[in-house]
């Protein structure tokens, strides 16, 4: 067993030694992850508000992480007495844990990463589904209606934006041909994969969004309705799992974003033309993969300050009627082209992904209105008489 | 569609009652609404209201014309101007005092700032609802402190000015009013246009507000509604324009008027109504004598009002603010009723939530706009 670090090789005999090391390193990267996330999101989102921030703890309020994290571990662990005890109490868990898992697959540069699996791809895109299963037992435990109705919404929202997600993944998968992440990232030396599949690069962001439980797909933790949501009886260490999953996985899937369609660590060239020989190849491949993550990061907070809460209808709305089927034109007519391979494929790729994005955002920008699902208001009306006429009687 | 149809349906639901309580977010003081949903659906809502009684009109009764006018303040916290405004209107009517022309000036333009200010306030509140984050209450509030920095120059108080008097104002206007409050109109004009940008073409907003607690202008006359929830269904009735108190005769300005009585169209009544406020602030700072006396001559030191009663409406923020003020001479009033819009547009909460879903009931509640200090008095 052998990893690179810093240009030398380590060699560790034991592998369960090594596999000790690796885990805690991604311990380590998770939570200095999630420390910087939680500072960065409040800087940025403050400066989108007009207002400063985090600005005393520490300098330029860096410390308030650290102050955070230090009063959630001194909160009482509290459980409603009549929530079932081993759901309510492995939740968190099973929230919290599979992001922890999709770090393994992680390349951050060509020697850098936890392990190189051949499906890395599919090993992060299963493992992420697993969370939403932790959602639901969360929300169900819990012996709240907030915490039901928060529950069973995030599961219909997560489990209807996987398969725009999926689809995305699937049409990067059968474009280069592969699964293993480095593959897929130094396929995309000479051009990012977001040239010639914009539309499943938009897919893949929306389904982040969703994915995320983040605004505008925010409902399951809506704040100013079902306060908090899933989390709203958890304190303490418990809750920040939550938290601490929400921003590890915003971090693995706006990495697997740069990874899979801005071209990670290789593009523009870092493979090859930043060889110089002095400055090892990691380091201009850890900046391009910080500075693209960064970018997608702050987007997506951007992001949060600017867009209001769909409803859930609205939201599966989207997914199912304006999201799902176009990727699904998207992905048949990458197939059709990718077996037939005419002349110029790269470049009708490219053309039919553009035309697709722009259906979709014709049909977001004129048509928005008419995602609600609901029928009109004089049946709603009408059939809340009858419900309760029938009641009374 | 055939799912609403009850006998088609294959399993018993039962309704839940979630409670939105006294303490929320979103329930703009301290209301509690409980809603009885089937599923998504809103089937009934009991509002319970009272929690702000502070006896407000019995206050009143006892306290004298101008120590009233400090509970006017408290009724509506967000219009204070335009409840003293009635109430020294209805006191002036009964006594029979003219207040003289810079001090009606002053007046108007401090209750027009204060209209903008209100409905910044509703920007603000409304945006959190619908489920920003928060940024539309930091712009709003922005240009809210600019409002009130301001009036705390003017009259010393952020929020509850006190400030009007029977007959005119308390004291003079502060140095370079003028120039200070041209800047202060340019400068809120240009905030408006943040959030106005923030939210009015968001598509999301629209999604949200459109075609959602929707009132047909009859059913909204029938409940007594008035201001911006009455003009969003298409009635063009406001009190300035209609029944011209004070000297809003002569001013020129629009009063915009909505064509579907949804949310949407209440959000874009208030925003152009702050327009407008604001070119009413303009005209009259033209119009305004340059100096001049703020209250009449011979005014009593104790104002003693000879047996008389009269009702006396203002247009405030909220709707129609009304004063029913019985004297039986004495230098307090013998009743003061306070009519509160906010009270009369709540009636139609019912109305318009059920049908509605829930993820709907929040942002239906806050564009009513009420203030609870108002309802409940």
């Amino acid at each position: 067993m052998g990893y690179v670090l810093l240009g030398t090789i380590f060699n560790v005999p034991n592998r369960w030694l090594d596999a000790i090391i690796r885990l805690v390193i991604i311990v380590i990267l998770v939570t200095v992850n999630t420390l910087a996330l939680t500072y960065i999101e409040r800087k940025v989102i403050a400066r989108i508000q007009a207002r400063l921030g985090p600005t005393r703890t520490g300098p330029a309020g860096l410390l308030q992480p650290v102050a955070d994290a230090l009063k959630l571990l001194t909160k009482e662990d509290l459980r409603p007495r009549l929530a079932d005890r081993w759901a309510f109490e492995l939740a968190p868990f099973l929230v919290f844990v599979p992001v922890f898992l999709a770090f393994i697959a992680l390349p951050f540069a060509h020697d850098w990463g936890i392990r190189f699996l051949d499906l890395g791809l599919f090993y992060i895109i299963a493992v992420l589904a697993v969370n939403i299963v932790g959602w639901l037992m969360a929300g169900w435990s819990s012996d709240n209606k907030y915490a039901l109705l928060g529950g069973v919404r995030a599961v219909a929202q997560m489990i209807s934006y996987e398969i725009p997600l999926v689809v995305a993944v699937l049409c990067v998968t059968m474009v280069t041909g592969t699964l293993d992440l480095r593959a897929i990232i130094e396929s995309q030396n000479a051009w990012p994969l977001i040239l010639y599949q914009p539309f499943p690069a938009f897919l893949f962001i929306i389904a982040m969004l969703a994915e995320l439980n983040r605004q505008p797909f925010d409902i399951p933790v809506a704040e100013s309705e079902v306060v908090g949501g899933v989390t709203i009886e958890y304190s303490g260490i418990r809750w920040s799992f939550f938290q601490l999953a929400e921003y590890s996985a915003l971090f693995v899937l706006s990495l697997l974003f740069s990874a899979l369609f801005l071209g990670g660590y290789a593009w523009p060239g870092a493979l090859h033309a930043f060889d110089l020989g002095w400055l090892p190849a990691w380091i201009p491949q850890l900046i391009l993969t910080f500075i693209k993550t960064s970018v997608i990061i702050i987007a997506m907070m951007w992001f949060r300050g600017t867009f209001p809460r769909l409803r859930i209808d609205q939201l599966m709305s989207l997914a199912w009627k304006v999201l799902i089927p176009l990727a699904f034109v998207q992905l048949f007519a990458d197939g059709w082209v990718l077996v037939y391979r005419p002349f110029g494929w790269g470049l009708i790729l490219g053309v039919i992904s553009a035309v697709l994005l722009g259906i979709m955002a014709w049909a977001l920008g004129t048509r928005f209105q008419q995602l609600s699902q609901r029928p009109a208001r004089e049946e709603r009306v009408e059939y809340v008489r009858q419900l309760m006429a029938g009641r009374s009687s | 569609m055939s799912e609403m149809e009850l006998e088609e349906r294959e399993f018993e639901t039962v309704t839940m009652d979630i409670n939105m309580g006294p303490q929320h977010p979103s329930t703009h003081g301290v209301f509690r609404m409980i809603l009885a949903v089937d599923g998504e659906l809103v089937v009934d809502v009991e509002p319970v209201i009272g929690y702000m009684h502070r006896g407000g009109e019995k206050l009143s009764e006892n306290l004298d014309y101008r120590q009233g006018i400090g509970i006017q303040d408290r009724t509506d916290y967000l219009g204070n101007f335009n409840c003293e405004h009635c109430y020294v209107m209805a006191a002036e009517k009964l006594a029979g005092i003219t207040p003289p022309e810079r001090a009606e000036y002053i007046r108007v333009i401090c209750a027009e700032l204060n209209r903008v200010a209100s409905h910044l306030m509703f920007m603000g509140a409304y945006g959190t609802d619908v489920g920003l984050f928060g940024t539309s209450f930091t712009y709003g509030f922005r240009e809210r402190e600019q409002i009130q920095r301001f009036f705390e120059e003017l009259t010393g108080e952020r929020i509850m000015y006190n400030y009007f008097r029977v007959g005119g104002v308390a004291w003079e206007v502060q140095n370079g009013f003028e120039e200070k409050c041209r800047r202060l109109v340019r400068k809120v004009r240009e905030g408006i246009k943040d959030i106005d940008g923030l939210l009015t073409k968001n598509e999301v907003f629209i999604a949200r507000t459109r075609d959602v607690g929707v009132i047909t202008p009859e059913k909204a006359i029938a409940y007594g509604m008035s201001g911006p929830m009455l003009r969003a269904t298409g009635v063009p009735w406001d009190l300035r324009k209609n029944e011209p108190y004070s000297i809003y005769d002569r001013f020129e300005f629009d009063v915009p008027v909505g064509t579907n009585g949804d949310c949407y169209d209440r959000y874009l009544v208030r925003l152009e109504e702050m327009y407008q406020s604001l070119r009413i602030v303009e005209q009259a700072l033209d119009q305004m004598p340059k100096s001049g006396p703020i209250m009449p001559e011979k005014m009593p030191r104790m104002l003693r009002i000879p047996p008389s009663e009269c009702y006396m409406r203002t247009e405030n923020p909220r709707g129609e603010y009304g004063i029913y003020l019985i004297s039986k001479g004495g230098n307090h009033p013998y009743r003061l009723k306070m009519r509160s819009p906010s009270f009369c547009n709540l009636m139609a909460l019912k109305e318009m939530l059920i049908g509605e879903y829930v993820a709907d009931a929040v942002i239906i509640l806050g564009s009513m706009d009420i203030v609870l200090c108002e309802v409940d008095r």
